[in-house]
């Protein structure tokens, strides 16, 4: 247990991958850092965890990265994900650093790998952790541990009293109880608030009993409640989310990544009355994977039912649960509590629409209905064969876009502009600066080794002045 | 392979390493994972005995304990090696020698020692047994003569084997279809158990019990291994010596025999030593308690193998080297016998697994 009764230089609120970027990089410029992590040990590295990769740019194949990823169209795929809902000049500061953070992240001890089975697709863009984001997360604490990081688990920062726009203490629970803390800079790297579900309920109502939260259930969002509440600037819609679909036999937390499901643009999707609501071959899935969990989550009860055949089963990527499989579907709707008269209807309506194609799952293949609605546009071929499979889906949610507005230093800026004298920034709690909307794979791991870099380093060098 | 509850849970846990995927630069079981969908009893025995225990994907997993899912590889892969080794064992009838098998390798042990200790004293004269031998050539024979060691070393050597050949096959067969073994595959497998490339865990090691990474578990397990293998190079190039050129034990500290034994001992005891040291202050999150009396039995059988052996070197000139040597065929009468019966099966499947995986990796599942 480290000694609060001492002022350190450096606090970091949070315990993921930006935190820790910052903290590490904080104590390599000489201050002394204390981590205050929410989780208890077993569960630390917020949703930095269940991560898998980060995505950098490129000029020539480097390390695990083949071919070349350069800014521009590093720059142009976060402009078309965003919607040009970023900050370019932010972005753009971000895209060029990413291509120099490996060799600190190896010396810190993460290790990479080449692209996993499956996603060949990432092995230019996006570098692979060794064992994925918890791998990354426990060296990255070894590492802090070793060079004299401090470091606080079960304890959650849940204000930072300011006045001028100066952090004059840090209020935590430690365990529960509460405590107060001096440190002379504070960096904020303590994730969205997607785990709070009644903060979430403000904006969606009763639907997120519904909702599953992909990642860590610590993610409270509360240290963000805070500095909003002191004129702290935000940036990012507060009603949005990444959402997408996941098997709803998900925990409520942390199931991570094996409960997505990959079926929807070989099925057909219906909601709970057995009807379809949306074109399940509208593009390509890595593009319309992160509509769905809104899609569902405006349905009603927010869940909806992925139903196709034989032959599209050898397709996808299976989730981690059995699917639901059956002779015919009558009997299928039974299992999936769906009523069997109203799903046998849908679907042969549905059959009756398909148009002769040319079915190929490498591309949009025009393969779609005719006189129905909503279409299936691409994909589009009859469910007959069985035995037929099935899978119910929830919205499932990533993060939250809502943040503080930072500078280029990873100082937190106040509504009057200025930035608050020795509040940094890193990570989730920031990434709406740059990512406002969207989502581009390993990016998220970006912004926050990048920020949490600069963070670490920017608040040390304020702290020792 | 029979379905067990052990091989169930294996089996869902598996299932969800196929859903994640990101262990997969650890180590040989998780690519091999990823070429499959479903997994017969057979695969999953495989894989069991594919997985060198490195525990890179315990502490690196988002769903071990005490994530709500508790996944835990290493313990459920270990548990159904465990069941695997009775399962294959030949003949069948003594795959009970598995059930309590810290037992049974200690039991015959002592009954080695024993056996051989009263067979000596009933047979040897008091003079031959307890005078002091000069080190010159057939001093041993004195004590146990060249036929009685030849013989029931050879018998007792081939039929293990013979047992630890059809255990081999039995396993082979249940793991399914598979590609043409070819030679850059068997290369690759002969590569992967001499450097022990899976205790790597992608470069950094194996976790020993907690998340930081350490080549200890690799170079302790190589001490023992070449050591074992330098000593039974030792014991080899004496029965050549003395069958076919009739250059009669005990031979001088600086011949063959006695070099590879002497540096094969040392690295024996090194070795076992280590590896049960690290038993007492590993995790034991992620191992197996099934296979505990397995490992510590075998442990100390080649401890002891190499500790006689070596105190038969010392002693030998003296009046303790009858009952010396009587120890020492005792115990290496014991690692003969019990060769199919202990966990040294390990190796045999451990090295079956690596051929088919580079077989796979080359061809795909058959």
């Amino acid at each position: 247990m480290p000694d609060l009764s001492k002022p350190y230089d450096v606090l970091v609120a949070g315990g993921g991958n930006a935190a820790l970027c910052a903290a590490i990089t904080a104590r390599q410029h000489g201050a002394s850092v204390l981590l205050v992590e929410h989780a208890p040990r077993a569960m630390r590295g917020g949703n930095s965890r269940h991560t898998r990769n980060l995505r950098a740019m490129h000029e020539a194949p480097m390390d695990v990265l083949t071919e070349s990823y350069a800014e521009e169209e590093y720059w142009d795929d976060l402009k078309r994900v965003t919607g040009g809902n970023t900050d370019e000049h932010l972005a753009r500061m971000t895209i060029r650093a990413s291509s120099g953070v490996f060799g600190w992240m190896k010396q810190a001890g993460v290790q990479f790998q080449p692209s996993l089975t499956g996603t060949l697709n990432l092995s230019r863009t996006n570098a692979f952790f060794l064992g994925g984001g918890k791998a990354l997360v426990n060296a990255y604490y070894l590492t802090a541990e070793r060079i004299g990081v401090d470091i606080l688990y079960d304890s959650e920062v849940v204000a930072l009293p300011m006045r001028d726009g100066v952090v004059r203490q840090v209020e935590i629970t430690h365990k529960g109880f509460p405590a107060t803390i001096a440190a002379r800079c504070v960096v904020a790297a303590c994730g969205g608030f997607q785990a709070n579900l009644d903060w979430m309920r403000q904006y969606w109502g009763d639907a997120v009993d519904n909702f599953v939260i992909r990642g860590t259930p610590f993610n409270r969002g509360r240290l963000l409640r805070n500095l909003l509440d002191q004129k702290v600037a935000s940036v990012g819609d507060p009603t949005q989310c990444h959402a997408v679909a996941l098997d709803a036999r998900a925990p409520k937390f942390d199931g991570g990544i094996t409960t997505r499901l990959d079926s929807v643009p070989y099925s057909i999707v219906v909601n709970r009355d057995a009807e379809r609501f949306y074109d399940e071959g509208e593009d390509v899935w890595p593009k319309r994977y992160a509509i769905w969990g809104r899609l569902i989550a405006q349905q009603p009860g927010q869940i909806a039912y992925s139903v196709c055949d034989a032959k599209s089963v050898p397709l996808f990527m299976p989730s981690v649960y059995p699917a639901v499989v059956a002779d015919n579907l009558g009997e299928l709707a039974e299992k999936l509590g769906l009523d069997p008269v109203k799903l046998r209807a849908t679907v042969a309506r549905y059959n009756q629409a398909v148009r002769p194609g040319k079915f190929d799952n490498t591309k949009l293949d025009g393969s779609a209905t005719e006189g129905l609605d909503p279409p299936k546009t691409n994909w589009a071929r009859s469910i007959d064969t069985p035995p037929f499979t099935g899978y119910p889906l929830r919205p499932g949610i990533t993060f939250t876009y809502l943040g503080v507005r930072v500078s280029e230093r990873a100082q937190v800026l106040l509504e009057d502009g200025r930035p608050a004298a020795n509040l940094y920034a890193s990570g989730e709690i920031m990434a709406g600066n740059i990512l406002g909307r969207g989502y581009l794979a390993g990016f998220g791991m970006t912004i926050g080794t990048v920020f949490g870099r600069i963070a670490g380093e920017e608040a040390a060098r304020h702290a020792r002045n | 392979m029979q379905e067990t509850d052990a091989l169930r849970d294996a089996r869902h846990e598996l299932e969800v390493c196929n859903a994640c995927r990101y262990c997969e630069g650890f180590c040989a079981v998780f690519p091999a994972v990823n070429l499959r969908r479903a997994f017969s009893a057979g695969e999953v025995s495989y894989l069991a005995n594919l997985c060198h225990g490195c525990r890179g994907c315990f502490y690196a997993c988002q769903y071990a304990p005490p994530h709500e899912w508790g996944i835990n590889v290493p313990r459920r892969l270990a548990q159904v090696r465990a069941q695997s080794y009775a399962e294959y064992a030949w003949p069948p009838a003594l795959a009970r020698a598995f059930e309590r098998n810290g037992v049974v390798v200690a039991g015959a042990v002592a009954a080695g020692i024993a056996l051989v200790l009263l067979l000596t004293v009933g047979f040897v004269p008091d003079a031959a047994l307890y005078g002091a031998h000069a080190v010159v050539p057939g001093a041993f024979y004195r004590v146990i003569p060249l036929w009685a060691m030849q013989a029931v070393g050879l018998v007792t050597f081939l039929f293990s084997l013979l047992a630890l050949g059809m255990g081999a096959a039995r396993f082979w067969k249940d793991a399914g279809g598979r590609g043409k073994i070819t030679l850059a595959a068997v290369a690759a497998a002969l590569h992967d158990v001499a450097t022990l490339k899976n205790l790597g865990g992608g470069g950094g090691g194996c976790n020993d019990n907690s998340e930081r990474f350490s080549m200890r578990r690799r170079r302790l397990h190589h001490a023992m291994m070449y050591g074992f293998l330098l000593c039974f190079a030792a014991t080899c190039v004496g029965f050549f010596y003395d069958s076919f050129l009739g250059w009669a034990a005990p031979y001088p500290f600086f011949s063959l025999p006695v070099l590879l034994g002497t540096i094969g001992g040392i690295g024996l005891l090194v070795g076992t030593f280590g590896l049960f040291a690290m038993k007492l202050v590993d995790d034991p999150m992620p191992a197996a308690r099934e296979l505990l009396g397995a490992d510590v039995a075998l442990l100390g059988l080649l401890f002891f193998a190499a500790l006689t052996g070596l105190a038969l070197l010392a002693l030998r000139g003296t009046g303790a080297m009858g009952v010396a040597l009587a120890v020492h065929l005792g115990v290496i009468l014991a690692l003969f016998v019990t060769l199919p019966y202990s966990k040294m099966v390990h190796g045999v499947y451990r090295g079956a697994a690596l051929l088919r995986s580079a077989i796979e990796k080359r061809a795909g599942v058959g």
